[in-house]
């Protein structure tokens, strides 16, 4: 087991773990103990959208002229399709192409 | 009701399959990573298993030298990890009414890629913890074969970008943000939660530029509606809920102040 397991692996990752998850249910416990409506209401009601802009915008940004590119073909396969396998083939097909062209 | 329970674990599952697909692309690339690093197949395993966070594993993974910092990568991991504090609130509406078990069992098999879906999937027309724990257990066996396969198999590093591999969850969010919004009473704070998360990334450790512009949107979001309550005829105000009231009430002159000059 000593070559499984490094002298304090576990309790590293036991720790990890458990910040990670008490972060996930306590957020969840937290918002049940937030009023249901007024401004309360409207903080939660914003967050997932808040949350996922700022969880993807900056990477975006990070792939450059051909990422804004790829996430308007996203986006237009998305209106026309909602389907999100479809949106993810558009954005890597044309983030590659224009990748390989400035690149070569 | 089985079969209700049985075909939205099964409805989650499928409607995360683009986003298993690049988590494995990732899993693969990050199972090298984990291997050259020294770190052994169980606990890549183990990490896997408990921890389901890949920007948190990898941060753990680049401080894998021994003797191991236990308590500076759980600081880290900590930081890192934030977000999913608001992750969990912002789960609330799907969770509503739930029993605690269900609460306690769903909530670890919440990565960013299954919420993301499922609070889409929630907003066009409800959801449930089912849907969400569906896609999480896809992600979860999706994640753990790929980073355990080639952390035992080893080889060279590739380079995902050669293939856009990093631009798939760019991709699929992007579109999931589009689901989201909800009209022009977002934008304001849309753009602040993007004004915060770019200049985040550049100010703050880990990834709290997320929870940053997370909690700024969302309380923008939340201002918004208190300014619009105290301009609000009494009529209205009676209709509302009591905090709210008491809120408005507590500070009349600062916020009829900023209400004149937001118009």
């Amino acid at each position: 087991m000593n070559e499984l397991f490094h002298t304090g692996a576990v309790t590293a990752i036991l720790l990890a773990s458990g910040l990670t998850y008490a972060l996930r249910l306590g957020g969840l416990l937290l918002a049940d103990r937030l009023p249901k409506s007024g401004p309360g209401r409207r903080f939660l009601d914003c967050l997932p959208g808040t949350l996922l802009v700022s969880l993807t915008l900056p990477g975006a940004l990070h792939a450059g002229l051909p990422g804004m590119l790829g996430l308007t073909a996203c986006l237009l396969v998305y209106v026309r399709t909602r389907n999100l396998l479809a949106t993810m083939a558009a954005g890597i097909v044309v983030v590659v192409l224009l990748r390989r062209l400035f690149m070569v | 009701m089985k079969n209700i329970g049985r075909s939205l674990w099964y409805r989650g599952a499928r409607a995360n399959i683009p986003l298993a697909i690049s988590a494995m692309a990732y899993g693969g690339v990050f199972g090298i990573l984990s291997g050259n690093q020294g770190v052994s197949w169980a606990e890549m395993l183990a990490m896997d298993l408990l921890l389901f966070a890949g920007s948190a594993q990898l941060v753990m993974i680049e401080m894998w030298h021994a003797p191991l910092p236990v308590l500076d990568i759980g600081l880290a991991v900590l930081v890192i990890n934030m977000r999913y504090l608001l992750i969990g609130a912002s789960l609330q509406p799907v969770f509503d009414g739930r029993p605690l078990w269900k609460k306690i069992f769903g909530m670890h098999l919440v990565a960013d890629e299954n919420w993301a879906v499922t609070i889409a999937a929630h907003r066009s027309g409800g959801t449930s913890p089912a849907f969400l724990v569906g896609g999480g257990i896809l992600l979860l066996v999706a994640w753990t074969f790929s980073t355990v396969a080639s952390n035992l198999l080893g080889g060279r590093i590739p380079a995902p970008e050669n293939w856009g591999l990093d631009f798939a969850f760019v991709a699929v969010f992007s579109a999931l943000s589009f689901s989201l919004w909800q009209g022009r009473g977002d934008l304001i704070p849309w753009l602040v939660a993007a004004l915060l998360a770019v200049v985040g990334e550049h100010l703050l450790p880990g990834k709290l530029y997320i929870a940053l512009g997370g909690i700024g949107g969302a309380l923008t979001a939340c201002l918004i509606e208190m300014l619009r309550k105290t301009k609000a005829s009494p009529q209205n105000m009676i209709d509302e809920a009591a905090p709210a009231i008491s809120i408005a009430n507590a500070k009349p002159d600062f916020l009829a102040m900023t209400g004149e000059e937001d118009q």
